[in-house]
């Protein structure tokens, strides 16, 4: 924590987060909101949140959260369970059968990353299941939902698969107006259980997103996630996972889609605990105007994490000379017997294909999307769910 | 001077590196409705860039004369607004897109340019028979069109999929920028043939070439000699078999 209150800075909005947090916690008087000089939020400013006096935010009704929810496209089928500024929508909301409803526990504070920190001070309510033993609980859609001005949420999510269960997450945000979401979500996977977690990051062009996933993983089991990282004036999508025993097995992937003056971010921390453990990271950012895109990601290699299978990939597509990706690939091993493979790329669109298509009479803006889509195309394919993926894809260049 | 193609003193240039290059010198050039004209040349004397810039490339500066085609400035559109208006351009080295689907391609292009000429779109299945029956003609495999667009293909069968695009766009004026280079005896005729079927009063196509055999299959109704940057003769197709024996000497010095 000493590094984050020696460069962070009080605020007006430390201030009201400080007020709030009061009467339960007392995590955040010490802390301030990082600045750029803390490392890990060097290239992800958090100035444009640190004017505001963040609020509780009132309850959505069921009709304002439905209307909501229908700007982006989710799936049809499976049950949907939904957060409207921060509370549960009773009416709207179901589980699959068989998923059982469980009390919040504590957790680990990650008290050296900001969102956990934030989100430990004011987190309260919150989606706490448990997917019992070799259940099959199918797709559940959670639905985080914003409306309002200088309102801000800390959901507290805890999904437990136990052995050999599974379960689809489609994790869509979204919202009007100026807001700070950030949730939290501890995920547990227990022996040969798979989640595959997908995510539709598409918050109002006002808002904050401060997100915090939370992963341990058991032998055999399977973190398989997917962001669609597409909102929001700063947002952060950052994963910090665990596999814990061998063989297992995680996917952190991504396409960062950022327009305007917009910043997104993905960071990542991949810890391989454990020998026999496979790693996989494609993350792909499309960048215009003057809009910024970040990924810091991480992989670390614990000194018994012997034959561990890493790959991370991460590539830039720059549409516009004033948009700017930052790129951060960190590998820190101590075992010597893996295989870690890294690599990373800028690039801009290519005049003679983007002239190919329009020879053809494909409209200049047609083809770019074309274009855009391909370079996204081997990254989108990683979202085994094909129904799911289409519905990301509908969601690119909205 | 026709109503068809017609270019006036045409002169372009390329930036190399930050110092320019003249490519194009003065072209002369018309085409009449219905018409199939050949430019034959040496390497580097200014054919493909005389293609690009009629269909648009933006790497090219036009630095004088002019270019009307249906009676429209073409210098002044958009490359895809003179697709639209029917120019086509068959590349000498076809673009690979990697990551994009073959049949979504064309159906997207069959479709942006029906749009553009006020037809109704094709749906999925009507154009799927079209292309299907197009494919068939062309002796290319259905697999081509799964995969993406031009990666992976021979350079035979990247020829094939420019004649293919040719065939679903209906132009009025193709441009075949050494369509016949790389393409083994039988494809070669076949590829003739899809030009050929073609022909009509209101098909024009310019036809770039370094071989006579293949205007022993499409004959021309004139042949042009291209050399640095202006066409230095004109002529009937006789000019492309004294090409073939003779080599380009004989109109480089007259031209001299
Ligand atoms: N991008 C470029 N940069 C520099 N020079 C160029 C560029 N494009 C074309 N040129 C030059 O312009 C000249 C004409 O090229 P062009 O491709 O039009 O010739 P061509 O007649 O089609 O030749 P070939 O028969 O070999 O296809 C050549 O000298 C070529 O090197
Ligand atoms: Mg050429």
């Amino acid at each position: 924590m000493s590094g984050q209150s020696v460069a962070g800075q009080t605020s007006a909005a430390l201030d009201a987060f400080v007020e709030r947090a009061a009467a339960r916690s007392t995590v955040l008087a010490g802390t301030g909101i990082p600045t750029r000089r803390v490392e890990a939020w060097r290239y992800t400013p958090l100035r444009s949140i640190t004017e505001i006096v963040w609020k509780e935010a009132a309850p959505l009704d069921a009709a304002s959260a439905k209307n909501l929810l229908d700007k982006i496209a989710y799936p049809a089928n499976g049950h949907l369970f939904i957060f409207g500024n921060g509370r549960e929508v009773t009416s709207l909301s179901s589980l699959p059968e068989n998923v059982l409803r469980t009390d919040a526990e504590a957790v680990d504070p990650l008290e050296d990353r900001f969102s956990a920190v934030l989100n430990g001070a004011l987190g309260r309510d919150g989606l706490s299941i448990r997917v019992p033993k070799n259940v099959d609980a199918g797709l559940l859609t959670l639905a985080t939902l914003h409306q309002g001005s200088a309102i801000s949420t800390h959901l507290r999510h805890r999904i437990v698969l136990e052995e050999g269960a599974s379960l689809t997450l489609f994790d869509a945000n979204v919202g009007e107006g100026e807001y700070l979401s950030n949730p939290r979500f501890d995920i547990i996977l227990a022996e040969g259980a798979r989640l595959r977690h997908v995510k539709h990051q598409s918050e109002a062009e006002n808002a904050a997103h401060l997100a915090i996933i939370n992963v341990e993983v058991q032998g055999n089991a399977e973190y398989d996630s997917f962001t669609l990282n597409g909102g929001g004036a700063v947002a952060r999508h950052e994963v910090v996972t665990t596999l814990a025993a061998p063989h297992a097995l995680v996917h952190v992937n991504g396409v960062q889609v950022v327009n305007g003056t917009r910043l997104n971010d993905l960071t990542s921390m991949i810890h391989h605990a454990a020998p026999d453990c496979n790693s996989r990271q494609t993350v792909k950012t499309v960048l215009s105007d003057t809009a910024q895109g970040v990924f810091q990601g991480k992989i670390l290699v614990d000194r018994v994490a012997q034959k561990t299978d890493g790959y991370q990939m991460n590539q830039a597509l720059l549409l516009s000379e004033k948009a700017q990706i930052n790129s951060k690939p960190e590998l820190e091993i101590y075992a010597d017997d893996v295989k870690c493979s890294h690599g990373a790329t800028v690039g801009a669109l290519d005049d003679e294909q983007l002239f190919y298509l329009r020879s053809r009479g494909v409209p200049e803006a047609e083809a770019r999307d074309i274009l855009v889509t391909a370079f996204l195309t081997d990254a989108l394919e990683l979202v085994a769910d094909e129904a799911l993926r289409e519905l990301l894809l509908k969601g690119l260049f909205s | 001077m026709s109503d068809f193609l017609n270019i006036c003193g045409l002169q372009a240039r390329i930036d190399a590196d930050g110092t320019p290059k003249d490519i194009l010198k003065g072209i002369d050039l018309d085409i009449p409705r219905g018409e199939v004209h050949a430019i034959m040349g040496p390497n580097g004397s200014g054919k493909s860039t005389l293609s690009y810039v009629l269909s648009g490339r933006e790497d090219y500066e036009v630095t004088g004369g002019s270019a009307t085609f249906k009676g429209q400035d073409l210098l002044a559109l958009d490359p895809e607004e003179r697709a639209a208006l029917g120019v086509f351009l068959a590349f000498q080295s076809p673009v690979e897109l990697p990551g994009v689907n073959n049949a979504n391609f064309l159906r997207t292009a069959v479709n942006a340019v029906r749009r553009a000429r006020g037809e109704d779109e094709l749906d999925a299945i009507s154009f799927l028979k079209t292309v299907r029956a197009e494919t068939k003609h062309l002796s290319m495999s259905d697999e081509m069109l799964k995969r993406a667009v031009n990666v992976g293909f021979s350079g035979g069968e990247k020829k094939r999929n420019e004649v293919l695009q040719m065939r679903l766009l209906q132009p009025s004026l193709a441009i075949l920028d050494e369509t016949d280079s790389g393409l083994d005896i039988d494809a070669l005729r076949i590829v003739a043939e899809g030009v050929n079927s073609l022909r009509s009063p209101d098909f024009s196509a310019l036809v770039i070439t370094h071989h006579q055999r293949l205007l022993d299959y499409i004959v021309p109704d004139r042949v042009h000699v291209m050399a640095k940057g202006r066409i230095i003769h004109s002529g009937g197709p006789e000019v492309a078999k004294i090409l073939e024996k003779q080599g380009y000497t004989q109109f480089l010095e007259a031209a001299a």
